[in-house]
C-alpha cells in the first residue's frame, strides 16, 4: 500500500528539501521503493540536493500536462537502487499545475512505489496546496524559533481542512520534524526547546535533527545527507526518523557528533 | 372577518339595546358572521341556548362562541349558523417547532494559526489551545482550556457582561464588548497564568484565576 507523504512547513528555508531528500534516501536504504517529487515549480531545488540536475529532461509539468509519460520524467538515483526523483520545472510557474493532472500523476505513482514524498514549496498558495492535496501523512518541518512554529501551526490548520483526506472527514496524520536544533543554545534560552515547540503545535514528534555543517556540505555535494555521510549526527537522526515512519519504535534522542575525549575536555575550558 | 358581539348581563336589556341598534341601521348584521364572546355574561347552558335562539330570530348569524366551556354546547349546536362561502380550510399544519438554537459552541481541537472561530449566538469553549495568529470571536464568553496565544474577542454583539477565561494567558489581543487590550498592556506577571478578563465600566481588567 503506497503512502503519500508531504514534507511541508509554511515558512521557507527551514529544511523541507533537505529533509525530503534525506528521508527519501533513508527509506530507500531500508529497501523501500521511493519517489521524491519536487512541487516547487519555478524554484526547483530538489534536483540539486539529489545531484540529478544534469539529468533532467522532462519534469512534473510535462507529465501533468500530458507532454511526457512518467517513465520519461522519472530520474533513477545512481546510489540507491529503489530511489527516484520527479523534478519540477524551472521555466514554468505554479499555475501550470492542474488538479486533475496532479491527481493522475499521484495515482500512477501509487501503483509503482511504496512511498511518494512530495516536497512542498514554502507558502500556502497553489504549489503548497497541490503538494498536500493527496497526502496520507504530513511531515511538518519546523525550526526552533517562533516564526517557524507559527507558520507550521498555520499549515497544520490547512492540512486539517484542505487535503482530500480531511475533506472526506478522515484524520490526516501529522508528524513534527524539528530541524537545525542546537541543544546547547536551547538550554541557554536562545532557541525554543523541544517541549516548547511540542506544546505549541501539539502533534507527535518524528525526529530532532541537530544543527550541523554536514547538512550544507552534503547539499553542495548534491547528495542527501544520509548518503553523503551516514554516520554524521543529522544522518543518524534522519535514519531514525525514517525507521519511525516505517512503524518502528525508537527512543527519541538528539544525536551529537562523536568527539574525542580530549577535544571535549579542552573545548569546554577554552569556551 | 367576523364581528364579535360581547353581550353583558342582564340578557334582556342587552337584547333591547341590540334591537335599538338594528332599528337604527337595518341590515347591519346582513349575513355577517358573528362570534359571540360570553366571557362577560357567563350564562348557564340553558340561558346560552335561549340567547342563541333570540339571536337566530333576529337573523344574527352566530358562527362561533367563546368564553364558555365546550360542555355548554350540549344541544346548542342547532342555533349555530354554518359559515357560507369562503374556501374550504385544509388540514391545519402546525408550524414546525423551530430547532432550538445552540447557545454555546464547543471546539475539541486546538485552534490553529490563521483560523477563526466565530459564534454569534453565545459562548465558545475551546478544549485545546488558541495559537498565535488565530482568532476566537463570540457573542458571549470565551473559555479556553489550554493556552490562549491568539486573539479572543468576547461580547462581540455588545455584551459587557461577557468574560474571557483561559488556562494559560499569552494572548495577542483581548477584547470584550469592543474594549480591547494588546499583549503590551498586559501585566507581565499574569503571562502564562490561568486568568480571567472582564469589563469594569470602560476598563478591561485581567486577573489571575487562582
Amino acid at each position: 500500500m503506497a503512502e503519500v507523504l508531504v514534507v511541508t512547513s509554511g515558512k521557507g528555508g527551514v529544511g523541507k528539501t533537505t529533509s525530503t531528500a534525506a528521508l527519501g534516501a533513508a527509506l530507500a536504504q531500508t529497501g523501500q521503493s521511493v519517489v521524491v517529487i519536487d512541487f516547487d515549480v519555478g524554484l526547483r531545488n530538489l534536483d540539486l540536493v539529489m545531484g540529478a540536475e544534469r539529468r533532467v529532461v522532462y519534469d512534473l509539468i510535462n507529465v501533468v500536462q500530458g507532454d511526457a509519460n512518467l517513465n520519461q520524467a522519472l530520474i533513477k538515483d545512481k546510489r540507491v537502487e529503489s530511489l527516484y526523483l520527479l523534478p519540477a520545472s524551472q521555466t514554468r510557474d505554479k499555475d501550470a499545475l492542474t488538479a486533475e493532472g496532479v491527481e493522475r500523476v499521484i495515482n500512477q505513482l501509487k501503483e509503482r512505489f511504496d512511498w511518494i514524498i512530495c516536497d512542498s514549496p514554502a507558502g500556502i498558495e497553489r504549489g503548497a496546496y497541490f503538494a498536500m492535496r493527496h497526502a496520507d501523512l504530513a511531515v511538518i518541518v519546523t525550526n526552533p524559533e517562533v516564526s517557524s512554529v507559527r507558520d507550521s501551526d498555520r499549515i497544520i490548520g490547512l492540512l486539517d481542512s484542505k487535503t482530500e483526506k480531511a475533506e472526506r472527514g478522515e484524520h490526516i496524520e501529522k508528524l513534527l520534524l524539528l530541524t537545525r536544533y542546537d541543544p546547547i543554545r536551547a538550554e541557554r534560552g536562545d532557541m525554543l526547546k523541544v517541549d516548547d515547540v511540542l506544546e505549541i503545535l501539539s502533534i507527535p514528534l518524528l525526529g530532532i535533527i541537530p544543527e550541523s555543517p554536514e547538512v550544507l556540505k552534503a547539499s553542495n555535494l548534491g547528495s542527501p545527507v544520509t548518503l553523503a555521510n551516514p554516520i554524521s549526527a543529522p544522518s543518524r537522526a534522519y535514519l531514525d526518523a525514517a525507521r519511525r515512519l516505517r512503524g518502528e519504535t525508537i527512543e527519541m534522542t538528539v544525536p551529537s557528533e562523536k568527539k574525542r575525549f580530549f577535544g571535549n575536555l579542552f573545548g569546554r575550558r577554552a569556551a | 372577518m367576523a364581528l364579535v358581539l360581547a353581550p353583558e348581563p342582564p340578557a334582556d336589556e342587552w337584547l333591547a339595546e341590540l334591537d335599538q341598534l338594528t332599528a337604527r341601521s337595518p341590515g347591519f348584521f346582513g349575513g355577517r358572521p358573528v362570534v359571540l364572546d360570553l366571557s362577560a355574561m357567563r350564562p348557564t347552558p340553558r340561558a346560552m341556548a335561549a340567547l342563541l335562539a333570540e339571536l337566530e330570530a333576529r337573523k344574527v348569524r352566530v358562527i362561533g362562541v367563546e368564553g364558555v366551556a365546550p360542555t355548554h354546547f350540549e344541544g346548542a349546536h342547532a342555533h349555530l349558523a354554518m359559515p357560507i362561502g369562503g374556501r374550504a380550510a385544509g388540514d391545519l399544519s402546525a408550524p414546525e417547532a423551530p430547532a432550538r438554537k445552540a447557545t454555546s459552541l464547543v471546539i475539541d481541537q486546538p485552534v490553529r494559526s490563521g483560523q477563526t472561530i466565530s459564534f454569534p449566538d453565545g459562548d465558545v469553549t475551546i478544549c485545546g489551545s488558541v495559537a498565535s495568529g488565530a482568532e476566537v470571536v463570540a457573542a458571549g464568553s470565551i473559555h479556553v482550556y489550554g493556552a490562549l496565544r491568539g486573539r479572543a474577542i468576547a461580547g462581540s454583539a455588545g455584551d459587557a457582561k461577557a468574560r474571557i477565561f483561559c488556562r494559560k494567558l499569552d494572548a495577542e489581543l483581548l477584547a470584550i464588548d469592543g474594549v480591547y487590550m494588546t499583549t503590551d498592556e498586559l501585566d507581565p506577571a499574569l503571562k502564562g497564568k490561568p486568568a480571567l478578563a472582564r469589563l469594569d465600566g470602560e476598563t478591561l481588567r485581567v486577573a489571575a484565576l487562582d
